[in-house]
């Protein structure tokens, strides 16, 4: 096993204590970086200096005493997220040279707290999609196996996480887009509470669901991430000021004690006899730790998804409005203004991008607001009162992460076979609730070649991430799911 | 004006808030400056950038509804207003929809002649400005023939109030005093400069005509670009006048958007209905909705000033000031405060008016110090009106007096106890002055009594002398009079 392959946690030691430095890992896993990346495609921009210099100031913080959480620990940034000074696309060409002024308060958090940013990461364009394919600006490829997209939108954090091309990733996730490419990609994906991590710096798609987590090897790197991004900021008016208890140090050995509901309306005899037999599997691991299984029901839940594509188009309608050519990213020059806006953005914006932002304007529009966009926060109050009643009976929520594992590059053309790909994890991003994904296993695709990752997700109270984590590590240790496969990288190192 | 007719107006204004801060940024609120020094991720509307509510502005919106007297909702929340402008960095712009941090109210006006007016508010919300838009290349600055154009952003995300009254005016010269009002309202407490000329108070007008007496609304035209009050009255009478002229004549009003040409003196054409944006508001989710405490609201109402329309009412129908000296007292509230502070020990308001109104706004127009804080305390001016109502002074001596109190020589009473120029009023005193003085003249007493009779101010004159001043001026004539006609 080489070094970079280590976790988190354990390279931040080994920087603390001074057995690796960071400049060491940094380099290692740059070089590893140049090797894979051809393959993998999990960057659109390598900060190889930037990176360095970031090491260099943390090998110095170490020297000076500071006990940095994550030092040296190697991190993809997704490309949706502020650095100073660094291209932050959103995989999109209306931002494809836009380099941001001033830098994400979550990713600050991460650096102060000794991480060393590698890169930025590929997304589906403005964070919308499920498998990477949207992003105007690379193809990232599934480091379990390269015919397959990593997931999304967080794919390019994912795929860079699980090829080893960083230690830790940040995504961010809307409806889905950190827990399903961290079920696609064999790693445990967090999306904690809406208002736990400030979204300043992120660039927003729907501002009332886009929430920042971590994309980890381990349970424990995740809690680590969390630990180190979790908290109020004044910069951003959606942020929950109330304490945060650290994760990292409190993970649970049993689930003893601990109610795990099952969601009658998510019987994952739907998903077909493969999937079905892990995820039977898995919640029976969770009662052999000692949880007590109990059925609940989330009655609105299968409207989950005609919610969202109300609420996250008609707020991306309006997030999406300031890219018009005029100060910043593309501008395609017109005879006048209103022809500057109409050229810039039909060339600048994918067609995803743009189905959407016609769906929102719609939904938003005089005659149809009360039809739509009225009727559809109606449904995102009743859904999260089903969660509300769910946790009176339980204390966590177990289901799929996903309706399938990875796919093939093109399988979901139709977009809303694509949408359907949410279809287990935009219910909580309506309710707001903390949820990830755990890897539960393998399975090979049909006309698959290799066995790929399945996530189990786990879904939490309201700021409840520290019992999540706690009992997303117990089911790690007893599983060890994440360890019985390898990326497929041998055969494609340059 | 067509008797036969009425005009329904209501006013819209856009004042520019007095913080310290922008409404959703860190950045200075100050008028001018170089372009785009006063700016910053959230106010340029970056990517990623995020609003976060200044909860002075929220402050000043909550006071202004609570001195129009209008209701503070225990909910209010902000909306995005969707449109595209290229000097909206976000191309929407953070505005309040159907939830007002302030509904209902009454501005309390007046006209020239003292009468009092009321005029109902529809609501007041809190929003941030837009940047400001030059057109270069056409020579006379517009955008028509332009080549390009360049955009200050220092004013965008200034808090700005919008004030939308309900249509309850009746001619332009209502419009401008209800506009008055308002603005020496919102100045009293520190809400705004409240100056046109600098754009931190712009207004629209929504004006139509019906049969006088009906209760029906015609079809109403709104009336942009009026920079002055001045021009807001012309401008609502140029449109009333266009309207019945229209209707008169068999026409019919067309529902539109006009704008007023200061220089030719009409209102045009801008864009019709049918032009008219769908903004798409929806709540804005990058803040939580506004919940004022009732503590709060309530803190802010035991802080309201005495407002200018209270003032006036005071000083017109308590007082017994006319209405142009009242309407000058209220204009600058620390004038108003420091009035106030006179007549409280004083029992002359008329007289304490005068010398606010008179010597002292001439000393302090000459001096650049205004009245409030000069060195004349306001127990100081009572005193020195109290001299002159008791007769200890006259007022040749009280002027002096002012002007020594306004360079810092303090209590009047002192004065004029140490350097002895109480009045004299003492007949057998003053008789020997006259004595003296007619003596000393004895051409002018002949001219007199040969029929010249205005050389008696000469002689008052010399009198007045001969006292250093300090004579009673009244009793000097009597005695005069009385001397040469002996
Ligand atoms: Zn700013």
């Amino acid at each position: 096993m080489e070094y970079i392959e280590k976790s988190a946690a354990q390279i931040a030691h080994d920087v603390r204590t001074r057995v690796r430095s960071a400049a060491e890992v940094t380099d290692a896993t740059l070089a590893h970086v140049e090797s894979v990346e051809g393959a993998v495609g999990a960057y659109l921009t390598v900060l190889a200096d930037s990176a360095r210099a970031h090491a260099a100031r943390v090998d110095e913080r170490v020297r000076n005493g500071e006990k940095l959480a994550l030092a040296g620990v190697p991190v993809a940034v997704k490309d949706n997220m502020c650095l100073d000074g660094s291209r932050t696309t959103c995989g999109s060409k209306i931002l494809e040279r836009w380099i941001a002024p001033y830098t994400a308060t979550a990713v600050a958090r991460m650096l102060e707290a000794g991480a060393v940013p590698i890169g930025k990461a590929n997304c589906d364009e403005f964070a919308m999609g499920s498998s990477c394919e949207n992003s105007a600006l690379g193809v990232t490829r599934n480091p379990y196996d390269l015919t397959r997209v990593p997931g999304g939108s967080s794919g390019g954090s994912a795929a860079a996480v699980a090829a080893y091309e960083a230690a830790l990733g940040m995504g961010s996730d809307t409806g889905g887009s950190i827990r399903e490419p961290g079920a696609f990609c064999n790693l445990v994906g967090f999306k904690p509470t809406y208002g736990r991590i400030s979204r300043y710096g992120l660039i927003a798609f729907a501002s009332s669901l886009d929430q920042i987590g971590p994309l980890a090897r381990t349970v424990e790197d995740a809690a680590l991430a969390y630990d180190a991004m979790a908290g109020f900021d004044p910069m951003d008016a959606t942020t929950v000021d109330r304490p945060v208890e650290a994760a990292a140090g409190a993970l649970r050995e049993d689930l003893r004690g601990l109610r795990v509901g099952m969601v009658r309306e998510f019987d994952s005899a739907a998903l077909g006899a493969a999937l079905d037999a892990l995820y039977r599997a898995a919640y029976r691991d969770l009662e052999r730790l000692g949880a007590e299984l109990v059925e609940v029901s989330l009655p609105t839940a299968a409207y989950g998804v005609a919610t969202y594509y109300l609420i996250a188009p008609a707020e991306c309608s309006s997030n999406l409005a300031r890219f018009d050519g005029v100060r910043y990213g593309l501008r395609v020059e017109g005879d006048d203004v209103r022809s500057m806006y109409d050229r810039t953005r039909a060339a600048g914006f994918g067609p995803e991008v743009k189905r959407r932002i016609l769906i929102g304007t719609h939904a938003l529009s005089s005659g149809y607001y009360d039809a739509y966009y009225v009727r559809a926060q109606k449904a995102r109050t009743l859904i999260a009162g089903d969660f509300e009643r769910a946790f009176a009976q339980c204390d966590l929520i177990a289901c799929p992460a996903a309706s399938c594992p990875a796919f093939e590059f093109g399988a979901k053309s139709d977009p809303y076979s694509m949408y359907l790909m949410d279809y287990y994890t935009i219910p909580m991003a309506l309710a707001g609730l903390p949820a990830l994904s755990v890897p539960c296993g393998w399975t090979t695709p049909e006309g698959g070649r290799v066995p790929m990752p399945v996530g189990l997700q786990l879904c939490a109270p309201l700021f409840a991430e520290k019992l999540l984590l706690g009992a997303a590590r117990a089911y790690e240790a007893a599983t060890g799911h994440a360890l019985a496969r390898r990326p497929e990288l041998e055969s494609v190192r340059a | 004006m067509n008797a036969r007719y009425e005009a329904v107006i209501g006013v819209e204004c856009h004042v520019e808030l007095k913080t310290k801060t922008k409404m959703f940024c860190g950045c200075v609120n100050a008028f001018g400056g170089e372009p785009n020094t006063k700016i910053c991720p959230v106010c340029l509307g970056m990517p990623g950038a995020l609003p976060v509510p200044n909860a002075q502005a929220i402050e000043l919106i909550i006071a202004a509804g609570l001195a129009f007297g209008a209701e503070i909702p225990a909910f209010s929340k902000f909306d995005r207003k969707n449109y595209f402008y290229p000097d909206m960095p976000k191309d929407y712009q953070i505005s309040q929809y159907d939830m007002p941090l302030a509904i209902g109210g009454t501005v309390k006006y007046w006209l020239e002649d003292g009468t009092m007016r009321e005029c109902r508010l529809t609501r007041i919300h809190l929003e941030e400005d837009t940047g400001k838009s030059t057109h270069a290349g056409s020579g006379d600055g517009r955008i028509a023939g332009s080549s390009y154009s360049l955009v200050d952003f220092n004013r965008a995300g200034v808090p700005l109030m919008e004030c939308v009254s309900e249509p309850e005016l009746r001619s332009g010269a209502e419009a401008v005093a209800y506009l008055e009002s308002l603005r020496r309202t919102l100045l009293a407490l520190g809400v705004s400069d409240v100056k046109m000329e600098e754009g931190s108070l712009r207004c629209d007008a929504n004006v139509s005509i019906r049969p006088a007496g009906s209760a029906e609304l015609g079809t109403k035209t709104e009336i942009k670009n009026m920079n002055s009050f001045r021009s807001v009255e012309r401008a609502i009478e140029s449109e009333r006048a266009r309207q019945i002229e229209i209707l008169s004549n068999g026409g019919r009003i067309v529902q539109e958007t006009r704008g007023w040409d200061e220089v030719n003196g009409v209102t045009h054409s801008m864009r019709s209905k049918e032009e008219a944006h769908d903004y798409r508001y929806f709540p804005e989710p990058d803040l939580v909705p506004l919940e004022p405490s009732r503590a709060a609201v309530e803190r802010l109402r035991a802080a309201l000033p005495v407002l200018p329309a209270q003032r006036f009412e005071r000083y017109t129908s308590q007082l017994g000031i006319g209405s142009k000296q009242a309407t000058q007292l209220v204009e600058t509230p620390s004038l108003g405060a420091y009035f106030d502070r006179v007549v409280a020990c004083s029992n002359n308001a008329q007289q304490a008016s005068n010398f606010v109104l008179g010597d002292l706004s001439r000393l302090a127009n000459e001096t650049g110090v205004a009245v409030a804080e000069s060195a004349v305390s306001a127990e100081h001016l009572a005193e020195l009106i109290g001299l002159v109502d008791a007769k200890r002074i006259n007022s040749k001596i009280a002027k002096e007096l002012l002007a020594r109190m306004w360079d810092g020589a303090g209590s009047p009473a002192a004065i004029v106890e140490r350097e002895g120029l109480a009045q004299t009023t003492d007949p057998g005193a003053i008789a020997a002055f006259v004595e003296e003085v007619l003596s000393a003249h004895p051409s002018v007493v002949a001219e007199f009594k040969a029929g010249k009779s205005n050389v008696m101010g000469f002689l008052v004159g010399q009198v007045m002398k001969a006292s250093r001043g300090k004579a009673d001026p009244a009793l000097v004539n009597e005695l005069v009079r009385t001397k040469l006609s002996s």
